[in-house]
């Protein structure tokens, strides 16, 4: 069987399986690790979204064999370890705003939100309301509006 | 052992000792004559306790107080007994134990028989636990018990009845097992119970000693069952409940080291998935391809079963790639050839007469008939169990809100007794009514059992959409008649696509039947008057339901029949107002028959200035709703400018945007306030979705919507910048319910804002409904979408 490597959470990992199995599988199924969830597997709930070398994706929409030895994919478990701390500021945004419900989907709302922030930042400019209303994120436990407070919240953690 | 310290602030031991009353002179003290209850200590290696789920005598409801209208209502059935109180007293003569132990590190452990779906259930139980056993709120363990067939009907989670039916019996537990520690600290200290307090887990004499509850965990335990008279914590004494506390789950959700189902690892129970029919419950006449199918890459099985072809691999990738590729003849379903135009004619035809009373000269009438499109429940979890089927056996891992229903009909299908299933609660990623039903612990069962192995099923988003349960279709007459500033009548005929409630509620309902004000009603209508409250006086009021076609997978969502009822109600209370030349806030607190539902109101109007000024194009809209013990009232402002409802995000359906929410509840007695705020949040976004964007479209026997990006809930484009939500003093001292209180209060709210902005009531709901379709639907053959290649070039 075809074995892919890749860099996940910092450690270089090899899944043996068939290139064509999209990462969501390969991280849940042939790895074990299931922070990101399925919510939909066509990338548009976004309830999987980790990032790729920092930058938010949904692993449900990436061939594993389309990962190069040197691509570091980040899920929530790993987010922690890129501050070197127990919790990303994010998380801790979230934490203390109390965003989950159900928490099926916070996960992905978390990477999303770091991305954002980032995203932003790049661009020389601070996250705003427009960034807000443009995160596809699904939450069906409807908790959008302390997700809006956390991302501002944790972007202010971020420095 | 025992520790000096330098803290009074503490629990006498009064108040719920379990020991002999001689020593319990709390009561007394107080000069109070507090109800007792009665506990039991049970025999165990360290303290156990325990005490009756539903054992609290109910005391008769009040009528609700009658406002100054000219024309006051009789009261209505759910206004003398409500479904709260019928699944409570559902539970009185049958209900066994919930039991609590103390552990020799101090911890509190007790497995809830409820289901936990996010509505926060586990933090209010474990704070009602730690309140009355005065321990730290992170020393109580609470997990999720299996299926307890002995509970009978006391193992269902819906109705929005956890805290109400649990909050006495958890805190009567909890009192017991405090009366024991104060015994055992009172013989190691050699002093007097009555001289003992406790305080965060400690039991402190007034020398200064401390003794902690991990220490007396061994020397509290009993050797056999015995019964214990405790009486409770006075609620001024609560240092707890009443506080806003984080979810005791918060850190587990927000690092994704919470499990839910999928995320368990059962051994050999790999990922399965089912191919199923382009129409709905159609059914498999022949299978082209089995074996090419089963030689695909990871794919280990492949078997037709009663709901399709289901195929098991190592991963759920694959099994999507073999669905795919599964060449099927399907038979015809259960709704062929149906569309929504199909379904509002069958309405039509179903919907009850009419009958206005003689009525004075001069009067006129509102008339107005709403239709409700079809709606999805589906949560972001899909539709998901693990089973582990055997010969003479059977176990199974989901999140169920009615496990021992599952169970039993799990047992009877695989011809095995029940005692020979087993049936664990996971953790829920969301219900809105989904997990009431165990289709997929159904399926997974009798898939495990035809390829002889254990599997983890999975529901394809798709498949959730399109197979799975939706709230079903629905219209509402509503006629109204006025005369004089005043309103005579008011009848309205609820007509719908039939709702299941084949999920154990049933068997609650029929043992009580004799009990109910409601005389010899179908099951539906049962439920329908059950939950149904008009808050106002509107004269001789009616409000009837009639079903049709059982061709649908329905189940109730989210606060069942009420938001369309009430949002139909409420659109008429606003053009009541109109036309009598009322102001909409000012008639609704004159003809409002309960105090705390006018509090609320006045509330929100308050805080939310009602009545000023706005652009035309935007405008307020005011609703209240009273359900399960609570009162909630929402102030909503809109904006249909259309350079909102034009604005552009990309890939995303816009339209009017709720720009403001004001909400006030009074839910009694909340045990936790910022849990409570965090129900009424989510509430107000299932009310803009499905006032607004969230609705599915029937055609040719199948849904259209088969994607997040098709059903349109709501997103973060869709929600309101800002968003109050106040939650009212206690008005009592009992907790009412609160997970589906917010719905039908906040879909009331944006559809009278929308009229108000729009000029026009509307009827049709989601209000988009008739709208060019916003996508391309997925084709139905094969049923799911092939997962996309391009995430890499998609990241951001």
């Amino acid at each position: 069987m075809p074995q892919h490597t890749f860099i996940l959470n910092g450690k270089a990992v090899t899944a043996d399986v068939e290139g064509d199995v999209r990462l969501l599988w390969v991280l849940r199924d042939v790895l074990g690790v299931t922070g990101p969830k399925y919510g939909c597997g066509v990338g548009v709930c976004r309830a999987c979204t980790s990032h790729l070398n920092g930058k938010a994706f949904t692993p449900c929409a990436v061939p594993v064999e389309d990962l190069a030895p040197n691509d570091e994919v980040t899920t929530i478990e790993g987010l922690p370890d890129t501050v070197g701390s127990d919790l990303h500021p994010m998380q801790e945004a979230w934490l203390d705003l109390d965003v989950a419900q159900c928490g099926y989907c916070q996960p992905g709302q978390i990477m999303t939100a770091v991305a954002e922030v980032r995203r932003a930042r790049e661009a020389g400019r601070e996250i705003t309301e427009a960034d807000l209303d443009t995160i596809r994120n699904i939450c069906r436990c409807g908790t959008y509006h302390r997700i809006r407070q956390a991302v501002l919240d944790g972007a202010r953690r971020m420095t | 052992m025992a520790r000096r310290h330098p803290l009074r602030d503490d629990h006498p031991s009064g108040s719920g000792d379990g020991t002999a009353r001689s020593e319990g002179e709390g009561d007394a003290t107080r000069g109070t004559s507090r109800r007792r209850f009665l506990g039991y200590v049970l025999a165990a290696p360290t303290l156990t306790v325990a005490a009756q789920l539903g054992a609290e005598a109910l005391a008769p409801r009040q009528a609700a107080a009658a406002a100054p209208a000219l024309i006051p209502s009789l009261p209505g059935p759910a206004e003398l007994l409500d479904l709260n109180e019928l699944l409570t007293l559902a539970a009185l003569p049958t209900s066994h134990l919930i039991t609590i132990r103390l552990d020799e590190d101090g911890t509190a452990h007790f497995a809830l028989p409820r289901a936990e779906v996010g509505q926060g259930i586990t933090t209010s139980s474990a704070m009602i636990v730690a309140e009355e056993l005065d321990l730290p709120l992170d020393k109580v363990k609470v997990t999720l018990a299996d299926a307890r067939p002995e509970l009978l009907f006391n193992q269902l989670t819906g109705g929005s009845n956890t805290t109400y039916s649990t909050y006495h019996p958890l805190r009567v537990a909890a009192a017991v097992a405090r009366g024991r520690l104060l015994r055992a600290a009172s013989l190691v200290l050699g002093e007097a119970v009555g001289t003992l307090t406790t305080k965060a887990g400690a039991v402190l004499s007034p020398a200064g000693a401390l003794l902690g509850y991990g220490e007396l965990a061994v020397k509290a335990a009993a050797v056999s069952d015995t019964a214990v008279e405790v009486t409770l914590k006075d609620s001024d004494r609560f240092r707890l409940i009443g506080t806003g506390q984080r979810r005791v789950d918060a850190l587990e959700a927000i690092t994704g080291r919470k499990k839910f189902a999928m995320d368990l690892q059962v051994p050999d129970a790999l990922p399965t998935m089912v191919c199923r029919p382009p129409t709905i419950n159609g059914t498999v006449r022949s299978v082209a391809n089995l074996a090419e199918v089963r030689a695909m890459p990871g794919i280990t099985d492949v078997v037709t079963v009663s709901t399709g072809v289901a195929v098991r691999g190592r991963t759920f990738g694959q099994c999507i790639d073999a669905v795919r590729a599964l060449r099927v003849d399907w038979g015809p379903g259960t709704a062929e050839g149906a569309s929504d135009a199909t379904v509002l004619a069958k309405l039509r035809r179903a919907e009850l007469p009419l009958v206005v009373p003689p009525l004075p000269l001069l009067t006129k009438a509102v008339d107005a008939r709403f239709t409700f499109h079809f709606a999805s429940n589906a949560a972001l979890e899909t539709n998901c169990a693990i089973a582990d089927v055997r010969e003479d056996s059977a176990e199974i891992w989901g999140s169920l809100k009615a496990p021992i229903v599952a169970r039993e009909q799990i047992a009877l299908k695989l011809g095995l007794p029940v005692s020979a299933v087993r049936v664990h609660v996971t953790e829920g990623g969301g219900s809105f009514g989904r997990k009431l039903f165990h289709d997929a612990a159904d399926e997974a069962a009798e898939i495990s059992r035809v390829m002889g192995k254990p599997v983890k099923l999975m529901w394809h988003r798709t498949d959730d959409f399109r197979q799975g349960r939706t709230h079903p279709m629905s219209t509402s007459r509503v006629r109204a008649t006025y005369t004089l500033g005043e309103v005579l009548t008011y009848e309205q005929r609820h007509t719908s696509v039939a709702t299941d409630f084949g999920h154990g509620i049933g068997e609650v309902l029929t043992a009580e039947a004799a009990r109910l004000p409601v005389g010899d009603l179908a099951f539906s209508e049962t439920m329908f008057q059950l939950t149904q409250i008009s808050p106002y006086h509107l004269g001789v009021t009616t409000q009837l339901l009639s079903e049709t076609d059982k061709g649908f997978n329905t189940g109730s969502m989210r606060n069942i029949y009420s938001p369309n009822v009430r949002c139909a109600q409420e659109l008429v209370m606003d053009e009541l107002a109109r036309r009598m030349g009322q102001d909409g806030y000012a008639m609704r607190r004159r003809l409002m028959k309960d105090p705390r539902a006018r509090a609320v109101l006045d509330k929100v109007a308050e805080v939310g200035e009602w009545g000023r000024t706005m652009p035309a194009g935007t405008a307020q809209g005011i609703a209240v709703h009273t359900e399960y013990h609570s009162v909630v009232a929402m102030l909503v402002e809109i904006d249909c400018r259309p350079e909102t409802t034009g604005r552009k995000i990309p890939g995303a359906v816009t339209g009017p945007r709720v720009t403001r929410v004001v909400c006030a509840v009074d839910v009694g007695l909340a045990v936790n306030p910022r849990g409570l705020e965090a129900q009424m949040m989510g509430g107000i976004s299932d009310g803009i979705a499905i006032t607004l964007t969230s609705g599915l479209h029937l055609r040719d026997g199948h849904f259209l919507e088969g994607s997040w990006d098709q059903y349109f809930y709501t997103r973060q484009w869709n929600t309101p910048p800002e968003l109050e939500i106040i939650v009212m003093p206690s008005t009592g001292d009992k907790p009412g319910g609160a997970g589906e209180l917010a719905v039908a209060g906040a879909m009331a709210a944006v559809a009278c804002a929308y009229g108000r902005a729009t000029g026009t009531m509307p009827t049709v709901f989601p209000v988009n409904h008739a709208d060019p379709l916003a996508f391309t639907p997925l084709p139905t053959v094969p049923p799911v979408p092939a997962s996309p290649t391009d995430g890499r070039d998609r990241a951001l």
